[in-house]
């Protein structure tokens, strides 16, 4: 019988000539990837289990990222990124991107690819559920806990069962007013927060092909919120130009086989996919953004792994371009390379950056920041009764600060048109 | 885990996620410093709007003003229990604030292998909608062999799903192990014959 792309990256990370959904491997990790917010408890189960002077299993395939909590003044938060910086001196980590350096990133799940540490064929695996975001690249990648993470810390090894294959297939040309936000935001509202429970969720089909990178990152980094174990997106030829402009590391790519199996089929046309939002608050109550159009809004956010990547900005700012935001508006760039590209990539004649000046934006500093609140002096961090509109991935109660805020998810598109109206607003508005 | 494990009940709903199990901002403290860890209990479930902290009736804290552990030992919940981030604080906040066992109709996947891990709490599965038959605050005894929740107070008895292997690593946890060696040795020694796996 035929295996999926999953399958065949298990099996072969496994030793296995062949799986099937609900075995249980052994797989050898490839990358391993934490932050400050589980590296310090990641790092104290690596040391109790496998003594105070224990080596990691293999540094180069180690992968440390501060991004959570970077410019607080919370001492608990700058202790836990001393930790880090400890650690990675005391193992000697090549990969070590530390805060007030240079080397400084902002967002592991952006910064990874920067970095070219997420290639086809591969298994990652990472201490924060939003790591199925790299399986945009043809990868395995999924999210683990402080525990799981220290055995692969000593041993280069984790036990997984084989999930399931959920097929996306869209079909269509891209209409120029819609993102990969929306078509995963109806893909969660169709089928609900643990509607992929368990299972792999592969995304294909013309509109996918066409895709960048970038957008396919859109598309699995939100598997997660339908449940699902990881994420995935045959690797092509916009696949391997990325990758090859940032590593020589020598991969092996897996396709779906014709006769593989799979738990379903779902097939969108995206002509037919409207500019879509998640109400408060949960990511899977779903309305078309014309449903909720004029809803008041206090505050617009523009950022994090799902829509803080270059691509995101240049989005809003073509909304943005020459117009005033009516609402208090936060623009943080993932990485210090988004930052660095909002001021020199141009929308017609202004750079993106003096776009969201103009516009009236506050624009603040690479990190995690405001998307899932923080401590309390955290830029854009709902303190208050705020409804926000955010490019984020996540709107549960409390999840960017206070409990009684409201938080709608949108694309940046839609995020950006609001902004500038100060209520819902559909981005068609700004397109004809 | 216990043979039985016997206290109150705490009633949530649907998709408690692990932003309302303990809010981010509070993943700073140490997990593995005596002190500093109590804050894990002080602030779980924080994060669940008021309204709907201890159903039916709501309005219920799960930990008092001022206090660092929870009234409370069992959790009873709907679907999806867990769902959202990797962070492993969630069930070990459960257990800091003084919970042994969750009952839900479904876990989301990182959350029930992160529970079952560090052996923080047992996570049992049930069939029926408990949530809108036990109230907060209810008597409730958990015989975890038989799989058997008897509500003390309404005098009814549940039959609950069965832990799988996982009892295996969750007895381990009793049965020799001290609990900071035991998920470790569970997963070198047994975790290959299991089916828990996320």
């Amino acid at each position: 019988m035929g295996m999926t792309l999953t399958e065949k990256i298990l099996a072969k990370h496994s030793g296995k000539t062949s799986v099937k959904p609900g075995d249980n491997v052994w797989v050898d990790v490839d990358v391993l990837m934490t932050h400050d917010v589980c590296g310090p408890g990641t790092f104290g189960i690596f040391k109790r289990e496998f003594g105070k002077d224990a080596k990691v299993w293999d540094k180069e395939k180690l992968v440390v990222i501060p991004d959570h909590y970077i410019f607080t003044k919370d001492v608990h938060a700058n202790r836990n990124i001393q930790i880090l910086r400890d650690f990675a001196k005391e193992q000697d980590l090549p990969y070590y991107y530390d805060v007030g350096t240079d080397r400084y990133k902002g967002v592991c799940h952006v910064a990874m690819p920067e970095e070219g540490f997420t290639r086809p064929g591969e298994v990652l695996f990472g201490t924060d559920s939003h790591t199925c975001t790299a399986g945009a690249f043809g990868e395995f990648a999924t999210g683990i806990g402080n525990t799981d993470a220290a055995f692969v810390l000593g041993t280069g090894k984790l036990w997984v069962k084989i999930p399931e294959t959920m097929k996306f297939v869209f079909d269509g040309e891209m209409p120029r007013y819609l993102m990969a936000k929306d078509l995963i935001l109806a893909v969660i509202g169709k089928i609900g927060v643990d509607g992929a429970t368990y299972r792999a969720m592969d995304f294909g089909g013309s509109t996918v092909d066409a895709m960048t990178m970038e957008d396919r990152m859109t598309l699995c980094n939100m598997v997660i919120e339908a449940g699902g174990k990881n994420g995935v997106c045959a690797p092509d030829k916009t696949t391997f130009e990325y990758v090859r402009a940032r590593t020589n590391k020598q991969f092996e790519s897996f396709y779906n086989d014709a006769d593989a199996k799979y738990h379903s089929v779902h097939h969108f046309n995206v002509d037919e996919i409207e500019p879509t939002i998640a109400k408060p608050h949960s990511p899977d109550n779903k309305a078309v953004v014309s449903e909720v159009a004029g809803t008041k809004l206090d505050r617009a956010y523009i950022g994090s792994c799902t829509g803080g990547k270059i691509s995101d900005f240049i989005a809003a700012a073509e909304i943005m371009y020459g117009e005033k935001v009516k609402i208090d508006t936060y623009i943080v760039p993932a990485t210090t390379d988004v930052a660095k590209q909002i001021k020199t990539i141009k929308v017609k004649d202004k750079t993106v950056m003096q776009i969201f000046e103009e516009a009236g934006c506050r624009i603040g500093d690479s990190s995690c920041a405001a998307c899932l609140g923080g401590p309390s002096d955290t830029f854009g961090r709902l303190n208050g009764i705020e409804v926000c509109i955010s490019s984020t991935n996540r709107n549960f109660p409390g999840r960017m600060g206070s409990k009684k805020s409201q938080v709608y998810l949108a694309s940046p598109y839609t995020v950006a048109a609001s902004a500038v109206k100060g209520v819902i607003t559909n981005p068609r508005e700004f397109f004809n | 885990m216990k043979s039985i494990i016997k206290g109150k009940a705490f009633v949530l709903g649907n998709d408690i996620d692990t932003d309302q199990i303990i809010p981010a901002a509070h993943l700073v403290y140490k997990l593995d410093d005596l002190d500093e860890k109590k804050n894990y209990g002080r602030y779980a479930f924080s994060g669940v709007p008021i309204e709907q902290s201890g159903l039916p009736q709501g309005n219920i804290p799960f930990i008092k003003e001022g206090n660092w552990q929870s009234d409370y030992t069992i959790v009873i919940a709907g679907k999806n229990f867990g769902c959202g981030s990797s962070r492993e604080h969630a069930p070990f906040a459960l257990q800091v604030a003084g919970i042994e066992a969750v009952i839900a109709e479904s876990y989301a996947r990182i959350f029930y292998r992160n529970s079952i891990d560090g052996a923080f709490i047992a996570p049992f599965e049930t069939p029926q909608h408990l949530v809108k038959e036990i109230r907060t605050g209810d008597e409730v005894e958990l015989d975890t062999t038989a799989g058997v929740l008897e509500n003390l107070t309404q005098k009814k008895e549940y039959k609950l799903s069965s832990l799988g292997d996982v009892e295996h690593i969750l007895r381990g946890g009793v049965e020799g192990w001290s609990e900071q060696e035991f998920s470790f040795d569970a997963f070198v020694s047994i975790s290959s014959r299991l089916t828990y796996s996320g």
